[in-house]
């Protein structure tokens, strides 16, 4: 496995999850950009909705995505076989490193130098920029906010917007700074020099890199949501198109992107559709004059198929990415993405990443959340996350054998004292002298209590004990 | 054993056993049959909303329409496709003054990439229909109409029959069957190129046309 150590990504800790609230919560500035950011959204998905049978189209986007991953296996290989018959070319990676090692090798194969790159989160799972500029291969990022946070060298803090934690100030001076643009406040010109900037890069990338939205077994199709145009001249003009994507992203037929599709806008955007909707089924035939000669699919599991496994945890699965569910979180419009250190932050973030990285190191982030239910009730495809939270949490703190373990660090939140305490606890209620016994003394004692219990007292009061127990009053009443 | 077969033995192992496949009911997804005057409208209102431009034209004018709108823009020259009828009209049309250069997009890509990257104005192209819900024109590129006409150039011009506008993407995709086989590219648009990344404020033609005329012919 020595291929395995070469790719060392520089990593965010996990751990520091705390720390790092803390700091967000005290800067203005990442607060006041998300708030705006994320008020906006959230009345913007509203009103794309109206008219719709909201409550229908979700029962039919949770019904697509579970009827999809009940044949998971089957759609597989049959969009492996149809992206075949139509001459894309299909890899298959058990995780990052493998996925990884699959790009490089169709640019090396291909003597390629440069890379341009769609938006693409499972890239990201797989820090594919960083990888393959080890290997000497320029990746270069095409879409605008991409763009930004990579010339920022930073990582997303959104899926759906990456660089929503800056304002246009600080963009103008990063683009100042690192391509000498002009500092202005004018968005129209930020962006026209980026166009001119990445243009250049367009023609002369030897790699196209994306993401994929959908697959459709059914016709061995690509689909690819965007509004920039980013995304069809990064799989259009480089001679060789890579797509990656995570295994769950198959569906049967055309028709269920349809639904799909007007669920995915509205929820991340409040847009009715995005500007482009783009399908790829093939490279480029002999009598065509563009597109690419090369098309690759590279499959990528990742942990997916060991959350396949668990009736519960699967749900995770059915996710289609529109950021809803973080738009609409409180802790996320507060702290912002990058203060959870994972590829993919906010409600599904605290869901899907204790399986990829597992408990021990994801431990914060079932806890990171208020359990208000925004994100669940939000969700196109309803996916229960707070139930799902309240499961994980459960099993980060379990010390007992009593539910068997789905996620790798299972227990790894429990403390020792914590445990002494839920031990004794259980104790003392199997031996009714010595609950009565142990009650009455703390009663009896109660002015010892300490006025601060840890984590509970940082928000709440301490609760009091009362001057006698239950068991004393009843018994005065004679009952 | 391969990757390939690894994963898609764990999935087929699953150890919570098999799933079922709920049903999938679309009929939400069903409008009411409205006629061509209802859907022309529903378009045309939701593609200006995110920037497209519509006019209405017959088969008589939307020459003078387009010469109009290519003249208010200055443009230089205008790609054409080189079989379809749009392409055959325009050209036959080469006494007229009002409309720019004709170029015909004959070659591979990769012979004139910084032309068409650098010097070209505007670009017009077919569509295959319309969708009224949402704004959208279906675009199934050619060798005649290759992908990027659509993209490249600052200014794309759409041609769109109003008797094949859709009311929605499901009517569409039932209608034409597309079930039965895809191109290796086919597109849904909807508006000029944009977007929002810098602090939520739109800006247009980031990467593809900063403008999308569509020529409605009744
Ligand atoms: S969990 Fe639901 S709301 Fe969140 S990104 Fe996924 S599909 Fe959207």
């Amino acid at each position: 496995m020595s291929e395995t150590a070469e790719h060392s990504p520089h990593h965010i800790d996990v751990k520091e999850f705390h720390p790092r609230a803390q700091a967000a919560i005290h800067n203005p500035k990442i607060r006041q950009n998300f708030r705006k950011a994320m008020d906006g959204l959230m009345t913007k998905r509203k009103s794309a909705f109206e008219g719709w049978d909201l409550e229908t189209l979700r029962d039919l986007g949770a019904n697509i995505r579970l009827r999809a991953l009940a044949n998971l296996p089957d759609l597989l290989e049959q969009l492996e076989q149809k992206l075949t018959e139509n001459g894309i070319k299909v890899h298959w990676a058990v995780d990052g490193d493998e996925a990884c090692r699959i790009v490089r090798d169709i640019c090396k194969a291909r003597d390629a130098k440069t890379v341009i790159k769609g938006k693409s989160m499972v890239s990201e799972e797989m820090e594919l920029n960083h990888y393959l500029e080890e290997q000497g291969i320029e990746a270069l990022e095409s879409d605008l906010g991409e763009y930004i946070v990579q010339l920022a060298g930073e990582t997303p803090s959104h899926i759906i917007m990456p660089a929503i934690h800056k304002n246009t100030d600080e963009i103008s001076e990063l683009m100042h700074e690192k391509t000498g643009t002009d500092l202005s406040h004018d968005v129209e010109y930020l962006t026209a020099s980026a166009r001119l900037q990445l243009r250049e890069k367009f023609m002369n990338a030897d790699v196209g890199v994306s993401g994929v939205n959908f697959a459709v077994a059914e016709t061995g199709t690509l689909c690819l949501v965007e509004n920039e145009g980013n995304g069809r001249m990064t799989t259009t003009v480089p001679p060789c198109h890579i797509a990656v994507t995570g295994i769950e992203k198959v569906v049967p037929n055309l028709e269920d992107v349809t639904a799909l599709l007007a669920l995915l806008t509205r929820s991340a955007t409040g847009q009715h559709i995005t500007t482009y909707f783009n399908m790829i089924s093939g490279p480029r035939k002999p009598d065509e004059l563009d597109g690419p000669e090369e098309v690759h699919l590279v499959l990528v599991d990742n942990g997916r198929s060991s959350i396949y496994q668990d009736d519960e945890l699967l749900d995770t699965l059915r996710c289609i990415r529109c950021g809803a569910c973080m738009n609409h979180c409180p802790v996320y419009t507060r702290v912002g993405g990058h203060t959870y250190g994972t590829t993919y932050p906010g409600p599904i973030g605290k869901i899907l990443m204790p399986h990829l990285i597992g408990l021990d190191e994801g431990r914060h982030l079932p806890t990171a959340s208020s359990l208000c239910g925004a994100c669940g009730e939000v969700c196109p495809v309803k996916i229960p996350i707070p139930d799902l939270l309240v499961r994980l949490r459960q099993e980060s703190v379990d010390g007992d054998k009593l539910h068997p373990a789905k996620v790798r660090g299972h227990g790894a939140k429990r403390g020792a004292v914590e445990a002494m305490v839920w031990k004794g606890w259980s104790w003392m209620h199997a031996h009714p002298g010595m609950y009565r016994f142990g009650t009455s003394m703390a009663a009896r004692f109660r002015k010892l209590q300490p006025g601060q219990i840890g984590g509970w007292t940082q928000y709440r009061t301490a609760p009091k004990l009362a001057p006698k127990t239950l068991h004393e009053r009843l018994k005065e009443r004679g009952q | 054993m391969s990757s390939r077969d690894t994963i898609l033995q764990r999935l087929r192992n699953r150890s919570g056993g098999n799933l079922t496949a709920p049903n999938c009911d679309f009929s939400v997804l069903e409008r009411p049959d409205w006629p061509v005057s209802e859907r022309i409208a529903m378009f045309e209102k939701n593609i200006e909303s995110v920037h497209g431009e519509v006019h209405h034209c017959t088969e008589e004018t939307w020459l003078d329409r387009l010469a109009e709108v290519l003249s208010t823009r200055g443009a230089r020259n205008l790609l054409v496709p080189k079989e379809h009828e749009i392409g055959l009209k325009l050209r036959s049309a080469v006494e007229r003054e009002d409309l720019p250069n004709l170029l015909i997009y004959d070659e591979p890509i990769e012979s004139w990439q910084s032309v068409l990257f650098n010097d070209v104005d505007a670009g017009i192209t077919s569509t295959r229909g319309g969708i009224a819900e949402t704004g959208s024109l279906i675009l199934w590129p050619t060798a005649d109409e290759p992908r990027l006409m659509s993209l490249v150039p600052p200014v794309h011009v759409a041609v769109l029959y109003a008797s094949d506008i859709y009311t929605t993407f499901h009517e569409a995709m039932q209608v034409q069957d597309w079930g039965a086989g895809m191109p290796t590219n086919a597109l849904l648009i909807s508006g000029p190129s944009k977007t929002a990344d810098i602090e939520q404020t739109l800006a247009y033609g980031v990467h593809g046309p900063k403008e999308l005329i569509v020529l409605i012919i009744e």
